[in-house]
């Protein structure tokens, strides 16, 4: 098994420095880590009966072709309660097996569960708009737009919502994705353990705009963190009723922007007017 | 006339205005031949009004083939935009364009490519399977089947007048509300899956009904063919299901149209109540459709193994546990709306108990291959690359209902590589290779087999360039349904898979061939003994094709692969008299209550209020009628069924 899963992890690393790649095989915080874990886990196992079941396959139908004269021939044979009984047992204890991966997963990856944190916890209000992401930070008195710059090691305390169709909010190095929907919040939580740049799409379809609702993630030390807060502080644009309708309006490929000033009462303002025709819909009816 | 103006034809976008000239002329050509040729009368008696179920079967199949080149027209089109759209470049599919292709490809390939050419076969195949005439109900099997041909031409006039939906091949609420999607594009893809979706029902409660009761004498459950026993699976299926479908659709339509609030964002309604529902049907939908693949498998698998099918006990009670199984697992399509680790956990660990019964049945096959003496004919080829093909597809889709590994991978082009891997792999292959083993029994005689076993090959490499990438994408972060990309690193990997789709395109014009050149050597590749392949069951014991009547005396079954015993145990010397027998006359009320079913789903599209009520009146009228009018079953005297039979029982003798 222990070979197996080298040998997995070997190919999934071999062709991910073929490709260069920022995706899931390439983790740098606990949940994306945990996650590549019970991916290379989950498909060990299962390769343990896969991979002979293709090779017998293959086998069976090389050798009991009807021009080999060498092979058996059995043609009333139909019944067999012993092979009944593996071919049972076999894909049942790998469920089993599977599944128990997959219960302790679900709970210990649950993304509404809390991280430990190396400095105080950075919560965040993440709104998906039509077609950009805007990122509020309750105790900092900052939004940003399409761009979301974090403490490395903090635990991010992310509460989700839409304003207008359902997105989903992912960070495929960082972890677990989660829908954005309107009128709701969802709960996530995740950690960068490095500094550097994380690249974050939409990864549920919300329409024509979908495709460049791309924001970066930058991880920085908390020195950092602490002076881009101050000069997000010192933005002269505030984040309040007004300009978030003005956000609000459809637009897509909208280049990263900061507030230096956010309403404390943003998000329920947000979530109100998502569930309540009058504002959303006459801007959207505007603009489809 | 409502919305409908003449600005709704996109004069000014040459792709789709080209693509309608082409699909306008090529229909207008063929009415054409068909006038010029003076074949009306031929196809209006044996074919439009036909209630024989092999007709019916060789339509739907028919119509999955052509909606298979409409849908891969989109799919190819999807992958020269992908190939191209990297970095900057914005390809040459602007999104509201390709948002469209991509929600056509899918609405088309399951309900227009993959739903007809289950359902076909199983309609042909199903009866002469169980040694009887016709299915329950032969008029309704007629009304289902060109109600689904409906709802196909539907979504062909959107390519032509108005557009179609861009949201997706399920329609998510809210961006399928009228609120973010006031197009027609929406109400064509809820009203022309409404009008097939009524045709699917009453196809499922028409085999369901002919499994349950008609069964020649003698064959009890436990001796059908397994690919019986997933037809009745798939058909119970169907009836549980669809009428979700119809239901959740019913709701949209009515935010849509009445202003209500079942899904919206206002008003009190909920997206994830559309979520919930439409997979409620959308997972057992999916195993609507490998089902009756797994059953071809098994029939195929055994045939040409010349040895019966492995664990025919264990294969029907796998195929039942799927059958039940398949309603609890809903919620693995959407493990990332935040539910608790609970429900996530419980639907991840149900969506692996599934694995269990069809673990099973690739074990089965496997042991129905060791001691066979396997003949490499074309449709056990597609068998053994989709053995080969469905366990990496199965690998994948358990890997998915671990949660926490659905929260890297949902939504990404791994779960795209992942369905299509299955879909194709099992679905198609399994068609393929049903198509090509019962052509000869529906034609009389024989599929090329070297073109035959070269659209295998190109639709095998064709599959594993396309989607191979997309794994390997999937795991890179690429999500799906973008329609351009900044990472130029994955372009190497998207051109890989447009290959692919190439090569795939070279499997569907060998397929082309295959057909053609068979028919045009037909005299030499007769089938005369209507058992081509030295099969097990009661389908080959008639003639190829069968006389519409399909057997003359109903066969007496007292063992599984009921043929195969009897000529074990030497053919009974044909009857020299016959009794009579009733063959149901033809009705025309299938094509034309479908055509008012039309009439009426296109005037409600575009809001037209006096053409959809006058529609909706012609169709309950013409299916009122049609169904009133007292009909006398023809009857064939034992006197004509005895000269009808006379060659065959020379042949024999």
């Amino acid at each position: 098994m222990a070979l197996l899963r080298s040998a997995a992890t070997g190919l999934a690393t071999s062709s991910l420095a073929a490709c260069h790649a920022a995706g899931v095989l390439d983790p740098h915080g606990p949940v994306s880590a945990a996650e590549r874990l019970i991916l290379l886990n989950a498909t060990a196992i299962m390769l343990v009966v896969a991979a002979p079941v293709i090779v017998l396959t293959l086998g069976f139908a090389w050798w009991y072709r009807s021009g080999n004269r060498r092979a058996a021939y059995d043609p009333e044979w139909a019944y067999s309660g012993r092979i009944e009984l593996v071919v049972w047992s076999i894909p049942a204890m790998v469920v089993i097996l599977l599944g128990g991966v997959a219960w302790i997963g679900s709970h210990e990856l649950d993304p509404a569960i809390k991280l430990a944190s190396g400095s105080k916890p950075v919560r965040i209000q993440v709104v998906s708009l039509d077609w950009k992401w805007l990122f509020i930070y309750p105790d900092e008195n900052a939004a940003t737009v399409n761009e979301l710059v974090v403490p490395a090691g903090a635990s991010l305390e992310f509460v989700l919502t839409s304003a207008t169709v359902m997105n989903a909010f992912f960070v495929p190095q960082l972890g677990s994705q989660i829908y954005t929907m309107p009128g709701m919040t969802t709960h996530l939580n995740l950690r960068a353990d490095q500094v550097g740049d994380y690249p974050g799409i939409s990864s549920h379809y919300s329409g024509d705009g979908f495709s460049d609702m791309r924001f970066v993630v930058h991880a920085v030390s908390p020195a950092d963190y602490q002076q881009w807060l101050e000069r997000t502080h010192s933005e002269p644009k505030a984040l309040d009723d007004a300009s978030y309708a003005d956000l609000a309006r459809t637009s897509s490929n909208v280049t990263p922007q900061r507030y230096g000033k956010v309403d404390s009462m943003m998000l329920e303002h947000i979530l109100h007017i998502a569930t309540h025709s009058q504002t959303a819909a006459h801007v959207q009816a505007a603009d489809h | 006339m409502g919305k409908l103006t003449w600005s709704a034809i996109p004069f000014d976008q040459p792709i789709p205005m080209a693509a309608s000239l082409f699909i306008v002329l090529g229909v207008l050509g063929l009415l054409g031949l068909t006038t010029a040729k003076g074949w009306w009368p031929y196809i209006w008696r044996e074919w439009l009004t036909s209630v024989d179920h092999k007709r019916i079967g060789v339509m739907y199949v028919l119509l999955a083939l052509v909606l298979l080149l409409r849908g891969f027209i989109d799919a190819i089109m999807m992958r020269s935009q992908l190939a191209v759209a990297a970095g900057g470049a914005a390809g040459y599919l602007p999104p509201e364009h390709y948002d469209q292709i991509f929600s056509a490809h899918g609405t088309i390939m399951i309900f227009f490519m993959a739903m007809p050419f289950m359902v076909g076969l199983m309609n042909f195949v199903v009866p002469l399977q169980l040694g009887v005439r016709d299915v329950a109900f032969p008029v309704l099997n007629a009304v289902s089947f060109w109600l689904t041909a409906s709802g196909a031409l539907l979504v062909n006039i959107s390519l032509v007048v108005g557009e179609f939906a861009r949201t997706g091949w399920l329609a998510y609420p809210p961006l399928s509300e009228l609120q973010f999607s006031p197009g027609v594009g929406v109400d064509y893809y809820l009203w022309a899956l409404q009008i097939s979706g009524v045709g699917t029902l009453l196809a499922g409660i028409n085999l369901v009904t002919t499994i349950l009761k008609l069964r020649a004498p003698g064959m009890s459950y436990m001796r059908m063919p397994v690919f019986c026993w997933t037809a009745l699976a798939s058909n119970l299926l169907i009836v549980a299901a669809f009428p979700i479908l119809t239901a959740t659709f019913g709701m949209l339509l009515l935010d849509r149209y009445l202003g209500m609030h079942f899904f919206t964002n206002d008003g009190g309604g909920n997206a994830m109540l559309y979520f919930n529902l439409i997979w409620a049907w959308g997972h057992p939908e999916v195993y609507i459709l490998i089902l009756p693949a797994f059953g071809v498998f098994s029939e195929v698998i055994a045939t040409f193994s010349g040895k019966a099918l492995f664990g025919y006990r264990s294969m029907v009670l796998a195929t039942m546990a799927i059958c039940i199984l398949s309603f609890m697992v809903w919620l693995h399509h959407f493990f990332t709306m935040g539910a608790g680790a609970n429900v996530n956990a419980f639907f991840g660990v149900m969506t692996m108990i599934i694995a269990v019964p069809t673990g099973v049945k690739i074990f089965n096959w496997l042991f129905t291959l060791f001691r066979g003496r396997i003949r490499f004919e074309v449709p056990v080829l597609w068998a053994i690359g989709f053995m080969v093909t469905f366990v990496i597809g199965g690998m994948t889709g358990v890997l998915m209902a671990v949660p926490p590994a659905d929260f890297v991978l949902h939504n990404s082009v791994f779960l795209v590589a992942h369905f299509h891997n299955v879909i194709i792999g099992g679905v198609l292959f399994g068609g393929m290779a049903g198509y090509n083993y019962w052509f000869p029994k529906a034609f009389g005689f024989t599929l090329h087999k070297g073109l035959g076993a070269l659209s295998f090959w190109c639709w095998l490499i064709g599959f594993y360039l396309a989607f191979m990438p997309l794994y390997a994408l999937g795991l890179m972060g690429m999500t799906r349904r973008m329609q351009h990309y900044a990472d130029t690193g994955w372009q190497p990997y998207l051109i890989v898979a447009e290959v692919g789709a190439v090569v795939i395109l070279c499997g569907i014009v060998a397929t082309i061939a295959q057909l053609v050149v068979s028919i045009r050597s037909r005299d030499a590749r007769r089938d005369v003994t209507g058992d081509p392949w030295n099969g097990r069951t009661l389908e080959w014991s008639t003639t190829s094709p069968p006389p519409h009547y399909n057997f003359a005396v109903l066969p007496r079954v007292n063992s599984v692969d009921a043929f195969w015993k009897m000529k074990k145990d030497g053919l009974d010397a044909p009857p020299t008299t016959y009794d009579s027998i009733d063959v149901p006359p033809r009705s025309p009320n299938g094509f034309v209550t479908a055509f008012f079913a039309v009439v009426t789903g296109f005037a409600l599209i575009w809001h037209i209020t006096w053409m959809a009520i006058l529609g909706l009146v012609c169709a309950t009228v013409t299916l009122m009628v049609f169904g009133w009018i007292e009909r006398v079953d023809n009857e064939i005297s034992g006197s004509d069924l005895a000269l009808a039979e006379r060659p065959r029982s020379k042949a024999s003798a």
